[in-house]
Order: structure tokens, then sequence, then C-alpha cells
């Protein structure tokens, strides 16, 4: 059990916070994640955490409140992915690529801005990274409260959402807007990725929306099962790089920890990758290639 | 503004904006966005990773950036193409988390990575980029046909027999190859705007594939200039103007686009009602 926990892992203040915040946010991503990629929404969904990104450089040089930052950031460039954005695939990924790389270029300002005025350090490296154990325990019921409304939205929408998603015309036929559904999912998404970006880190963000929602879509029947698998899959794999961030401490002789989001990611894309094993295992039983 | 150390900014920014433009026709033609901002970032942790064991940071960058562009590649066919870019993108950004953690890199080298640092250009430098730069001019220009058919009517290619996975792969190698030389000079963040908003400009404006290639191209050397002088002018950094001045150049032209389109609808409703 030392080997497993690291002596002092159940009674440290940072690691319950992490294990917290970790767990809230990877469900609210979860859930959100499974209709970003229904909708194949994945690159806007990146996009959104380096949107982010540059709100919250943008309220680090002003010195407003980070948390703001990320999220008025992201919805500004949702809306305006969904503004330029046409309902062709390709044409939106072009419409993503451009505000993501107007976005990037505030980023390299703010950034630029705030290393001259020398305020702080290492804040480009934090906000594109982030730290679960860095998190103010603050910080904790306001993305509780924003998770709560971000998975409400889903709640009210979920179902005309998800026929809009898979069958537009149908959806049309049965009366609903699916104009103003792809609007406000955009929002909900742009809302989860400002919060998961500023908690966790950019990379955390897109690995959580993405990473448990296609596994879950590709192992569960109904779409219920989906959202509940894929939550399921989402704190465990938060909660155990946690775990396996905390130990790495005492891996090296130079006690250089081994970043949280490292082995979130490792686990959440093994998992995708096990995923296909059934399928492989299949083709080669009936002895196709 | 057009000496001593200016002057390798001058090229070396030439040179990223024809390689930029030309990729990044193909790039928005194909709807390859995503991995095409996928690879550069993945090829930063690439970068990290030779800085780490003490190697060139080339090598690194071209391992990681062939990597994903293989990856993509083979596995985007299997499963949802975005999905396999998304996880392949994290994948390499946390390795990079991970190489930095464990290195003694200290943030501005991070920045110039990941935001370039187009005014540090050494003349050293510049011989790999003019290398990679025209084998990835001459690959197009042997794919040229392949490539638009592949991306323009792929049922026809089909039917022709052209392997559009074969095609899809030798294209991201390709994008492989331009991110390797353009990530030194202008960052892994800014290749992928520069690839993106001129070539996204030129298309909006003609639907000629060679016409918009060459336009493309002037439009991409038109805001690296534009954005090497403001630089230089304002001291603020190269990538703040690249950006800028790409979502600008996409605006104009999509207003130019549209005049036409409107009168078209208004004809359309005119007929119709």
């Amino acid at each position: 059990m030392r080997f497993l926990f690291a002596p002092g892992f159940a009674s440290s203040g940072p690691v319950h916070v992490a294990l917290a915040l970790g767990a809230m946010v990877a469900i609210v991503s979860a859930l959100v994640g499974v209709f970003t990629v229904v909708r194949s929404q994945s690159f806007a969904g990146h996009a959104l955490t380096d949107v982010a990104t540059a709100g919250g450089a943008g309220a680090g040089y002003l010195g407003v409140n980070a948390l703001a930052g990320f999220v008025v950031g992201s919805l500004a460039g949702g809306v305006a992915m969904e503004t330029i954005g046409v309902q062709r695939v390709r044409s939106r990924d072009v419409a993503t690529g451009i505000v993501l790389g107007a976005a990037t270029g505030c980023s390299a300002l703010f950034f630029y801005l705030e290393a001259n005025t020398g305020s702080t350090t290492g804040s480009t490296q934090r906000i594109l990274f982030g730290s679960l154990f860095e998190v103010a325990p603050g910080t904790l019921p306001v993305v509780g409260l924003l998770g709560v409304a971000t998975v409400g939205a889903l709640v009210c929408i979920g179902r005309a959402l998800l026929l809009s998603s898979v069958s537009p015309e149908m959806a049309t036929v049965g009366g609903i807007a699916t104009r103003s559904v792809s609007v406000i999912f955009m929002l909900t998404l742009a809302v989860s990725v400002g919060l998961s970006s500023v908690a966790i880190g950019a990379i955390l963000s897109t690995a959580l929306l993405i990473g448990p929602a296609a596994s879950a879509l590709r192992l569960a029947r109904t779409m219920r099962g989906a959202l509940v698998l894929a939550s399921v899959l989402g704190v465990v794999a938060t909660s155990l790089g946690v775990l396996l961030a905390y130990d790495s401490y005492n891996w090296s002789s130079r006690h250089a920890p081994l970043p949280v989001s490292f082995f979130v990611v490792v686990i959440v894309v093994a998992t995708y990758a096990l995923t296909y094993v059934p399928v492989l295992r299949r083709r080669a039983m009936t002895g196709r290639s | 503004m057009f000496s001593g150390f200016m002057l390798n900014a001058w090229e070396s920014g030439t040179l990223v904006a024809i390689v930029a433009g030309i990729v990044g026709f193909f790039v928005v033609l194909r709807g390859s966005a995503f991995p095409a901002h996928a690879i550069p970032n993945g090829a930063f942790a690439g970068a990290a990773g030779a800085n780490l064991i003490g190697i060139n940071p080339l090598l690194g960058l071209g391992l990681f950036s062939l990597l994903a562009a293989l990856g993509i590649g083979s596995w985007g066919r299997r499963g949802r193409p975005d999905v396999v870019t998304a996880l392949a993108l994290v994948l390499m950004l946390a390795l990079g988390a991970a190489f930095l953690s464990q290195s003694s890199a200290y943030e501005p080298e991070i920045y110039a990575l990941l935001f370039g640092e187009i005014l540090g250009v050494s003349s050293a430098q510049l011989v790999p980029l003019v290398v990679l730069g025209a084998i990835c001019a001459i690959v197009i220009a042997v794919l040229y046909r392949p490539l638009l058919v592949t991306s323009l009517i792929p049922d026809v290619a089909a039917a022709h027999g052209m392997s559009t996975t074969t095609i899809d792969t030798t294209f991201l190698i390709i994008v492989a190859m331009a991110t390797t030389m353009t990530v030194p000079v202008v960052g892994a963040l800014l290749i992928f705007t520069l690839m993106m908003g001129p070539p996204a400009a030129a298309r909006s404006l003609s639907s000629r594939p060679s016409l918009a290639l060459g336009l493309s191209v002037v439009i991409a050397l038109g805001v690296m200039w534009a954005s090497i002088a403001s630089a230089f002018q304002w001291n603020w950094p190269v990538g703040f103007f690249v950006g800028t001045y790409s979502a600008i150049a996409y605006a104009i032209a999509r207003l130019i686009s549209l005049r036409p389109t409107t009168r078209t609808r208004t004809l359309y409703r005119a007929h119709t009602h």
C-alpha cells in the first residue's frame, strides 16, 4: 500500500482540492464531451482552450480575475466561431482556425507585455499546462456553480441537441430550431472549456473533453450509457493521475515530480486505444486483415 | 530596418511565408485545419525533449512532427479523424509538459518555441529553412494534380484508382516538414495561423485553384512583411501582428466575396417570390 499511496497522500490539503476539482471538471467535461464528439466538434472544443488562454493572459496583464478572463475569452471565441462558421464541416474548421489564429496572436502579445512588466514569472507555462496542485481552494465553489449551470443547460437542450446532431433534417421537420440549439451548445461548450482550462490547464481540458467521451461512445450502446460511462472514465483517469503525480515525487532522486496532466493524458489515450482491442481480435478470428 | 540581424528576419520570414502560403492552400482545401494545428503543437514537445537530452532541437521537431503525421494519418482512418487528432495532440503536449518538468528550460525558451523569435534567426538557421522549403515545394509540385483531385472530387479520384489514404498521409508528411522548418522561426502556434488565414482569404477570393494558390502566397507574403515591419516599428511580438493581420486579411476577403453572393441571393428571391 505504501508503494501505491505515498506517505501523506490522504492527509494532504492540496491533494483533496485537486481530487475534488478534478472530479467536478471531469464530469462536466465528459458530459459536454459526448455531445462534442457526436457533433464532430473536437477541433472547436480544443481551439476554445487556446482562445480561453488568450482571455486568461489578458486578465493576467490587466490584473483582473483569471477565471473571468478565461470564461469571457472562451465565450467570445465561441460566438465568433458560430458567427463566421458555416454548417459544412470543412468551412466550420476554417472558421475555427481563423479565430484560433487571431486568439493565439493576442496571447503572444499579452504574455509578452506581462513578462515585460515583470510582475509575475512562469505564467506562460502555468496557463498552458496548469497544475491541479496549485489551485486555490476558493475557486472550488465558483467552478462547481458554473459546472452545475453547464450541466443544467445540457439537460434542457439534450434531446433537441442529440436529434439535430444526428439528423438535422429530422430535427427541422420535428420543429426544432437547429440553429438556436447549435448556438446554445457552442456557448455551453465555451463555458465548460473556459472553466476546465483555468482549473486544470489547456492540455487536460481537451483530454478530458474528448478522451472519455470518445471511449464511452465506442463502448456504450445507448446515449445515456455513454454519458454515465464517460463521467466514470473521466473521474477515474483524473483521480489516478493525481495519485501517480503525487507518487512520482519519490520516483527519481532529484524529486522532480511529473505533471498531473501527463498521467491523465496517458491514461485517457490508453483507454481509447484499448477500445479497439475487441475489434482487432474479432477481425483476427474471422480471418480479415 | 534592413540591416544586420534584420536581414535574416526578412529572408527567413519570406521563405516561411512562401511555404505557408503553398502548404496552407491545400490545408484549407482539404479541410485539414485540425491536423495542421496539431502537428506543430506536437512538434513543440519534440523540441522540449531534444532540449532535455541535449541534441539539436531540429531533430526533435522533425521526429515528433513526423510521428504526429503518421499517427493521425494511419489511426484517423479507423476512428473518427477529429477525435484521433485531438488525442494525438494532447498526448504529445503532455509528453512536452513531462519533458519540461524534468529539464531546466526557462520561460523565454518556451515562449520562443511557441510564439517564435524571428528577430533572432541566425544565418546558420537559414540553411535548413531553404533545404526543407525546397523539398516541400518540389513534392507539392509533383503531387499537385492528385492533391487537387482527391481534395475536390474524391469520388472521381477513387474511380481513377488514386489512393486517397496514401495521398492523405503524404500530405500530412509535407505539413510535418513545413512545420519542422518553420517552428524555430515563427513558433508552433503561429505557423498554423499563417497556414490558415492567407489561404482561406485567397480561397474566398477565387475559385480557380491556380489563381487561389498564387493569391495565397501573395497574401501570406504581405501579412509576413507587414508583421515584421510592425514588430520592428512598435517592438511588440511578431506573432501578435501575424495573427491580427491574417484575421484582417480573411475578413476583407470575405467582405469582398460576399458582395456578388448577396446580389445572387436577391436575384434568387426575386425569381422565387
